[in-house]
């Protein structure tokens, strides 16, 4: 036994080891002090008023962000609606009829390179093919930018966790004689709906927090609105607004508006947690 | 591999329908010069055989012999897998199933099937038998409810589950599980039952029930087993067929197989001297 070798091989360990905490050190510092500003900043802005008023007019007092979170809730929630069945359904067609075919491997690039698009691009497209077109912002634009940011999300996660399902089930299906989209739909889709909806969430908690394609297509409304075809308010656009003005309360509106979204990320990616959890243990 | 040895696997073959033929049994399944490919490799290479009706047919031979390969032609499920394909005759009661107009669910419904690892659906253990049964046929609730109760008891598993046919497959033990499986093809009332290592997942105790499965089954099924274990394949089967290379290498009445078997390779592996 030479124990030179596994004196080298410890030191090695040791090294590794040191190398992977320094580097999550350095990204939970990093988090923790975004945290910390942020919830310093931004509880004391929360109050009754945040939920129950609109933004204040340029030298008013007071004010809250009840037109933008509602605009952002109803946004959000339409383009849920509008991703969940494209999205569903191009994964399902790609891990279950498509596979290898040139269909397939052609919208899976797409799908890639919509994935790694900047978000900005997304919302001068939605800008140039409907903003300036009908001549006006509107909550619809901003529902299709973010949808086209959600949907490659929830396309890929489908198709992966299709994937992850065991080929023996899908087999097993299959012998008994089961059409395939019986089989997709009653069998591989149910084994993987934990993950589907994990996807969905984490779809939903990315798109949430999007500034650059709202600037371009549901821009801001200062009153309260529900009208999708009109100029819309939303969280984003409204902090990003908001953090650079001269105005003391409009700061610390936009802090408060900043911890709201961070908190609904937080919960949603803690419900897909949650999710995911307890399909592992079943 | 040389021209001698394909000439002996003939003559094994004659010997094989000779031993069969004045026994004078119905065959559900002829085989007939069926070749198979992964893509360009070979995995079956001439097979012909005659799967005898209501009798227990077993596959034995080493790792990558074939034997599973053949029972996925038997019910196509390699059509499921681009670049896989079999070339020959599979008639079932005279149907060539390899005709590329073969309605592939329908071969599936008569063809049933049960695999190495216990599948149960992510639903109840209801739904999981209902699932196949629905696919082909319009049954009442109460019907319904019949059948799944027929196909539990045949699968012995119906005492252990007849309280909890809600809750999840999955919740069931790894041998339930398999059960379950069993009695989910049986449920559909195929005609042929395809098993693939079905206990090699399985304890002792499981096992053994399965295998009395297997002999029971055969009063209404006709039933192929693929096995790795050469004593559950002398228990359950009435007919052996021995493997190898893709090859088979010989078939004939399991009693024969493994008492005296013609081939000296037969011998070998069934003594253990290899594979």
């Amino acid at each position: 036994m030479d124990l030179a070798i596994y004196r080298r091989r410890k030191l090695v360990n040791r090294i590794g080891l040191t190398l992977s905490m320094g580097a999550m050190a350095l990204g939970l510092i990093v988090l923790l002090w975004i945290l910390v500003v942020l919830f310093k900043n931004g509880f004391s802005a929360i109050d009754w008023a945040m939920f129950t008023e609109s933004t204040p007019a340029p030298g008013s007092e007071g004010g809250g962000l009840a037109n933008a979170i509602v605009g952002s809730l109803l946004m959000v929630v339409v383009t849920a609606l509008v991703s969940t069945p494209i999205g569903i359904f191009a994964g399902v067609y790609l891990a279950e009829y498509g596979d290898q075919s040139k269909t397939a491997s052609l919208t899976r690039f797409v799908t890639d390179i919509m994935l790694s698009a900047p978000s900005i691009v997304l919302g001068l497209f939605v800008y140039a093919v409907m903003v300036a077109q009908m001549k006006h912002f509107s909550g619809w634009a901003g529902t299709m930018a973010l949808s086209l940011i959600a949907i490659p999300v929830v396309v890929r996660t489908t198709e992966n966790m299709l994937r992850l399902v065991p080929g023996g089930l899908r087999e097993a299906a299959f012998g008994l004689g089961a059409p395939r989209w019986k089989v997709a739909t009653f069998v591989t889709l149910r084994a993987a709906r934990a993950g589907v909806m994990t996807g969905l969430l984490l779809a939903l908690a990315r798109i949430s927090g999007e500034t650059a394609p709202l600037l371009f297509t549901a821009l801001n409304n200062q009153f309260f609105s529900t009208n999708m075809n009109a100029p819309m308010a939303n969280l984003p656009v409204v902090i990003f607004q908001f953090a650079m003005s001269p105005y003391d309360n409009w700061v610390r509106l936009a802090w408060g508006g900043a911890l709201l979204i961070t908190l609904t990320v937080l919960v949603l990616n803690i419900i897909a947690r949650v999710f995911f959890r307890d399909q592992g243990s079943r | 591999m040389t021209k001698g040895r394909a000439d002996l696997i003939e003559l094994s073959v004659m010997n094989t329908s000779n031993t069969l033929t004045p026994s004078g049994v119905a065959n559900a399944i002829e085989v007939r010069n069926l070749d198979f490919f992964y893509g360009t490799f070979k995995g079956l290479k001439g097979i012909n055989l005659d799967i005898a009706e209501h009798k227990v047919t077993a596959f034995i031979g080493p790792s990558g012999c074939g034997k599973s390969t053949l029972l996925r032609t038997l019910n196509r499920m390699y059509s499921l897998y681009p670049g896989q394909r079999a070339e020959g005759q599979i008639k079932l009661y005279g149907n060539n199933v390899l005709d590329a107009k073969q309605d592939l669910n329908l071969l599936r419904a008569q063809v049933g099937m049960v695999f190495q690892k216990p599948t149960p659906f992510p639903m109840s253990i209801y739904d999981n038998i209902a699932f196949g049964v629905k696919l082909y046929e319009n049954l009442s609730r109460s019907e319904m409810d019949d059948r799944v109760e027929w196909a539990l008891s045949k699968a012995a598993i119906w005492g252990e589950v007849k309280d909890k046919l809600g809750q999840s497959g999955l919740s069931l033990s790894g041998g339930q599980q398999q059960r379950l499986c069993i009695a989910r093809t049986v449920a559909v009332k195929p005609k042929v039952i395809l098993l693939d290592e079905p206990t090699s997942a399985l304890d002792p105790i499981s096992t053994a029930k399965v295998e009395e499965l297997v002999s029971e089954l055969k009063n209404d099924y006709t039933v192929a087993i693929v096995t790795h274990n050469m004593q559950q394949a002398a228990r359950v089967s009435d007919y052996t067929a021995y493997m190898y290379l893709g090859e088979l290498i010989e078939f004939g009445h399991t009693e024969q197989i493994f008492m005296k078997p013609a081939r000296q390779e037969t011998e070998d592996y069934i003594t253990g001297r290899f594979g």
